[in-house]
């Protein structure tokens, strides 16, 4: 694959700053066993050679559909599921390369919260012993020690400390939610992996949860990988947006870059998707055909050809894997057919390729509201 | 425990078995005679009930109501610590197995696979074969081993399904041990099925120890046990049907009590009940669950 060769180490975050995770051609093949002897008969390509940097103090978000490895991606970099191959560096530590004992060191600093709410929590714990689990652990602290500064994190998150003796069924999903933060900032991390921390949730209570991550990333400087599939959200909580389909990230940008102006066709499908703020404006979707192929057999050359809506699709997008370039600054896709590209259209034509690239942009993914001007699509959370 | 005590079979279950555990604990003071005594060889050998032995007597003029009465003792006593023990056993292979997974698991089931595959009576019989009598003890530690292979597997399924959920993936995530996790994390929540096992398998055991005695294995006389006393009486049931109908009536009531508590748990325990339990709380049900 060329796509992590157009990747120079510590290019992708934005401004140059030094990253505090590196992710590189991270990969993680489910394998699926045929016949009574387990034989291994293909793979399931969930993660396909992913690469991207996290710097400190960031959200990048990463979205994409139901099953296009955003979770497994998550999972992989903190190697609850160990990864295919790839690598994965976190202030500088190989984090694939670590024993049992220095992972478990490591993962004071890596946390993860989960989507859903209600099998995140273990239901014959208290909440007390929930948060004060990561603190026994790790040593942190003992007996009243510990149950000051469960109450103390308990506040932190907007519950009142009285709920420790609590059961986790007595509370509301957006409660449980905040337990599950209050339980992965006890071991005070540097970076969490959220996924999709607001997605069961109603949407009154993904706002106050929204702002509650917001309000911690301010106060402890934590850096974020948001995983999420709410486009409305990602705009508010991101600094930057990577797209994933089929395993493949296609488009990472600057959160206005991406949604002001899209550049791999995929992407702009998506954005034409989100449903428009204000009642009276109009939004024309582009609608794909067909279904995600499975990743177990994913297309040839660019996994998105298939349902590709741009005019300038043809054989060559079939045969070429588009590496994932910087089309503008901070702004990288995988398209041939969005020009500038390494794929030079004589490479294009080589392999079969019949129309030059052409730079497409559908006015309609672009969200613009009444006067014409592109405006940001809105999610303002009360406070 | 009170969503326990609104079934009615719960409450009869409880009540029943209640009153079973009182008569084994208080039985020196209950039992009019002592039980291993033959009273008076030449009058009393075989009598119908009568006022002065309720339950008549066998045919070695002991009475069988304080028979009965003492064999519930050692009847109870093996039920209960076999159960416990083959619980035990089961719930800890079945959660090592189904949260180690790969080669320990593979070697775990088959084991249990093959010994599933032998009827559990006729494995008891060969090792007492191979053995010989082995006493009351031998005999609770024969029953708890060849008790749990069922438990296990159950265990094992519930292992492979808390295993994967976000409160373990959690525990992983903030560095726990693989043994805490599984102390602190799977066995809580994978017990309930081993807890309704356990009360259905007293049953199933007060009946395989009466088996056993009956066969004349285990409960050496003149000890009585329930078996033990159906034994005594089982070639003469047509004429001192007493010594059968008793101790099969006092078995029969006990299992039907484990059973109708066994099904009371179960179904509280349910996983569809837990689901329907966490729905309510949930703002719109899942429809296809």
């Amino acid at each position: 694959m060329s796509r992590q060769t157009t990747i120079a180490a510590g290019a992708m975050t934005e401004g140059g700053a030094e990253p505090i995770l590196s992710v590189r051609d991270l990969t993680k093949h489910f394998p699926i066993k045929k016949g009574i002897f387990g034989r291994v008969g293909g793979a399931v390509r969930a993660v396909d050679g992913v690469s991207f940097d996290v710097a400190a103090g960031e959200t990048l978000a990463v979205v994409g559909e139901s099953g296009c490895g955003k979770s497994t991606t998550g999972r992989a970099i903190l190697r609850l599921i160990e990864p295919t191959s790839g690598s994965v560096r976190f202030n500088g530590q190989d984090v694939l390369a670590l024993g049992a004992g220095e992972l478990r060191a490591l993962r004071r600093q890596l946390q993860i919260v989960f989507q859903d709410p209600f099998s995140s929590l273990n239901p014959r714990m208290s909440i007390g012993a929930i948060v004060r689990e990561g603190l026994t652990i790790h040593g942190l602290a003992e007996g009243a020690a510990a149950d000051a500064r469960v109450k103390q994190l308990l506040e932190e998150v907007g519950l009142r400390p009285e709920y420790a003796s609590r059961y986790p069924h007595e509370f509301s999903g957006g409660q449980r939610q905040r337990v599950g933060i209050a339980r992965a900032l006890s071991v005070e991390p540097k970076f969490i992996v959220c996924d999709e921390p607001v997605s069961a949730l109603d949407v009154s209570v993904q706002a106050q949860v929204v702002n509650l991550l917001q309000d911690l990333q301010r106060d402890r400087g934590l850096s974020y990988l948001f995983i999420a599939h709410d486009l409305s959200i990602v705009e508010h909580i991101a600094d930057r947006v990577a797209v994933m389909y089929l395993g493949h990230i296609v488009e990472l940008a600057p959160v206005q870059a991406m949604y002001s102006r899209p550049i791999m066709p995929y992407t702009q499908a998506l954005l034409s998707a989100v449903p428009a703020p204000e009642p009276g404006v109009k939004r024309e979707r582009i609608l794909l055909a067909g279904d995600v192929p499975s990743p177990a057999n994913p297309p040839s050359g660019c996994v998105f050809h298939p349902r590709c809506q741009h005019p300038a699709r043809d054989a060559a997008c079939a045969a070429i894997v588009p590496p994932l370039e910087e089309k503008a600054p901070g702004h990288w896709a995988a398209c041939i057919k969005q020009p500038p590209s390494v794929v030079s259209w004589e490479a294009q034509r080589a392999a079969g390729g019949t129309n030059p690239p052409d730079f497409y942009l559908p006015v309609s993914a672009l969200h613009r509201s009444a006067d014409g001007a592109p405006r940001a699509h809105a999610f303002t959370p009360p406070r | 425990m009170q969503r326990l005590l609104r079934d009615p079979r719960a409450r009869v279950g409880l009540v029943v078995l209640a009153v079973v555990a009182l008569v084994a604990l208080l039985a020196p003071v209950i039992a009019p005679y002592d039980p291993s005594a033959q009273l008076d060889i030449a009058r009393l050998h075989g009598r119908p009930p009568s006022l002065a032995h309720p339950l008549g007597t066998d045919p070695y003029s002991r009475d069988v109501l304080s028979r009965l009465i003492h064999g519930t003792r050692i009847s109870l006593a093996v039920a209960l610590v076999a159960v416990t023990l083959s619980m035990t056993l089961g719930v800890v292979v079945g959660a090592v197995a189904g949260y180690a997974g790969g080669l320990v698991d593979t070697v775990l089931m088959r084991v249990v696979d093959a010994a599933l595959s032998i009827p559990r009576l006729l494995l008891l019989i060969i090792v007492v074969a191979l053995w010989g009598d082995v006493g009351v003890v031998g005999l609770t530690l024969l029953l708890a081993g060849t008790g749990w292979f069922a438990v296990s597997r159950i265990v094992r399924a519930q292992t492979l399904v808390v295993r994967e959920l976000d409160y373990v993936t959690s525990a992983r995530a903030l560095g726990a041990p693989p043994a805490r996790i599984l102390v602190r994390h799977v066995l809580p929540n994978v017990v309930g099925p081993g807890l309704v096992a356990a009360t259905l398998a007293i049953g199933n055991v007060i009946l395989l120890e009466a088996g056993l005695s009956y066969l004349g294995i285990g409960i050496r006389p003149p000890a009585a046990s329930w078996g033990s006393i159906i034994q005594d009486g089982a070639e003469r049931v047509s004429d001192l049907w007493w010594l059968t109908f008793f101790p099969g009536l006092a078995i029969l009531i006990t299992v039907f009590a484990c059973n109708a508590l066994g099904d009371a748990l179960r179904d509280l325990l349910d996983p569809r009940q837990l689901a329907s339990r966490d729905l309510t709380a949930r703002s719109a049900p899942t429809p296809d669950r």
